[in-house]
């Protein structure tokens, strides 16, 4: 027999070795609740954010809907000029987040909202009401087909640093 | 055993130790699996439990909770009696074994037992017979599968087990496991490298943990012997697999890392004993982390080409270097018997070859 010198257990050390370095390294999991990564900045998150202000009621956004989701009821408002929005509701349980409306959307009115925790008890519930989802100061809007807001955003998070910080250069 | 030991009656002293070996099995077996589950987490880059107590402490002792409180079912087909009997039959030699090992110099219910080694080796065979039990009441392929395959590996994994563990009572020349401490001048595992790294390799098939989990591969029988348990009978089984992890590492300690022997040994003996004990249950949850699961082939293979000839010879040795020092093994013979470890380990795993009885249909 002749001896060469492989397959004496290399293989054995090696795995040992890889588990110890991975021993070594900090966790990659990240504990939800208390700890959260960024979204993308281009996020498409489960609530549609409508602008009152710049809503002309006139429903393309309706019309770009493939699932026929949005529900727009206008009236008019002669006094001033214009129409007057009574009812924008959408069922977010059967929306496809196809993004068609913020693209379709010719006064910027409608934005991607950054939400994402949207489990709720009841299907009804789902159900956005033109109130839920007006524009307000403390939503977030998403950079989606928004690039002016997109430049604002923090970069997208994959893993936490060692300190529990969102750091995106960790992952190599 | 010294003056400061209060209990030197017979019945008082039963008493005391039957309570403390109970409690530290139990605790044993609580902080064993928080550490192997933390462990595993760590070595994964994950948590592990960290959310019931302080970090995670109280983990154990809920899942405890859990799995008492859940409904025990018995399968139509059972063998009942047997079915009943199976879980308790393996719980026992695992205390048993506590029996004969010294938690500090001494210590123990019977630490002195003259043929203690022996004890342990016989007790913690009876494990076979509880799986098997298990494996045939269940009335399932799969648990009658693992408990043939448990059966093939014990028996064979004993044989290594033992021829190591006799090179360590050929040093001491003794088999009670006080003597065997006593007796420690350098740690055996450095004394006797090849013999530690055989005890390690067939304590862990004995205990079928690591990379000899056959018995319980998730992957191809299921649980394997203990499919059909549940509730009270299943975390019997879990506290003797685990129990009988903390024997192995406790009998490691005992027999290579000088047992409860260290810098002021003869006040702090035992806590001395449980690092030890936790350091070699360390090493198992590092090669268990590390290594896939072996085929049965493999597993049959290792244990009688691979740790068979090497415990023979590694007895061989240690008796040759008794008989030609006289009865007493100079410390620096440590450096020539880890360099013949390693040239054996090396000739050893070249020299035999895996797969060949493999049977091939013919069209």
């Amino acid at each position: 027999m002749k001896l060469k010198l492989e397959h004496y257990g290399k293989g054995l050390a090696k795995g040992l070795g890889i588990t110890f370095r991975h021993l070594l390294r900090h966790r990659i999991t990240t504990q939800y609740p208390e700890e959260r990564l960024n979204v993308s900045k281009r996020f498409r998150g489960y609530q549609l954010v409508w602008d009152k202000k710049r809503c002309t009621g006139c429903a393309t956004c309706a019309k770009s809907c493939p699932q026929g989701n949005i529900e727009i009821v206008t009236s008019t408002a002669i006094d001033e000029n214009r129409y007057k929005v009574e009812k924008f509701e959408v069922d977010t349980g059967r929306c496809i987040f196809c993004g068609l409306c913020v693209e379709a959307c010719p006064f910027d009115a409608l934005f991607y909202s950054r939400e994402y925790e949207c489990s709720t008890y009841r299907r009804g519930e789902l159900v956005m009401s033109k109130e839920q989802q007006e524009r307000t100061e403390d939503k977030q809007l998403s950079g989606y087909f928004h690039p002016e807001i997109e430049e604002s955003l923090p970069a997208q998070t994959l893993l936490l640093d060692k300190a529990g910080r969102r750091n995106q250069a960790l992952w190599h | 055993m010294s003056e400061l030991y209060p209990f030197n009656n017979y019945w008082a002293h039963f008493g005391v130790f039957a309570v403390v070996v109970l409690l530290f099995v139990i605790a044993g077996v609580m902080t064993f699996i928080y550490l192997e589950r933390r462990g595993f987490g760590l070595f994964q880059m994950r948590m592990g439990p960290n959310r019931a107590g302080p970090w995670g402490l109280l983990q154990p002792i809920a899942d405890a909770i859990k799995v008492l409180l859940k409904e025990d079912i018995v399968p139509d087909a059972a063998d009942k009696v047997v079915h009943f009997l199976a879980p308790v039959v393996g719980f026992l030699p695992v205390l048993l074994i506590f029996a004969v090992v010294p938690f500090h110099e001494g210590h123990g219910l019977i630490p002195d037992l003259n043929v203690g080694i022996l004890y342990v080796v016989a007790i913690s065979s009876l494990e076979v017979v509880a799986v098997f039990m298990a494996g045939w009441a269940s009335n399932n392929k799969y648990s009658l599968i693992g408990a043939m395959r448990v059966m093939a590996a014990m028996v064979s994994y004993e044989i290594p087990l033992v021829l190591s563990v006799l090179g360590v009572v050929a040093i001491a020349g003794s088999l009670s496991m006080n003597a065997i401490v006593q007796a420690h001048d350098v740690p055996f595992f450095l004394l006797t490298p090849l013999g530690f790294l055989i005890f390690l390799a067939s304590a862990m098939a004995e205990i079928n943990r690591g990379p000899f989990d056959m018995l319980e591969a998730d992957s191809e029988i299921v649980a394997g012997f203990h499919v059909e348990y549940s509730g009270m009978k299943f975390a019997m089984f879990y506290l003797a697999e685990y129990g009988h992890a903390l024997a192995m590492s406790a009998i490691a300690a005992t027999l290579f890392f000088r047992g409860w022997e260290g810098p002021g040994g003869q006040y702090i003996g035992i806590v001395w004993f449980m690092v030890k004990t936790v350091f070699v249950f360390g090493l198992m949850i590092w090669l268990r982390v590390a290594f896939p699961r072996l085929r049965i082939d493999q597993l049959m293979g290792f244990a009688w080409k691979f740790l068979f000839p090497l415990a023979l010879i590694n007895l061989f040795i240690i008796g040759g270097e008794m008989v030609g020092f006289d009865g007493d093994i100079p410390w620096w013979m440590l450096f020539v018997n880890s360099a013949v470890a390693a040239v054996l380990v090396l000739l050893f795993s070249k020299s035999y070859r895996l797969g060949g009885g493999r049977v091939e249909v013919k069209a």
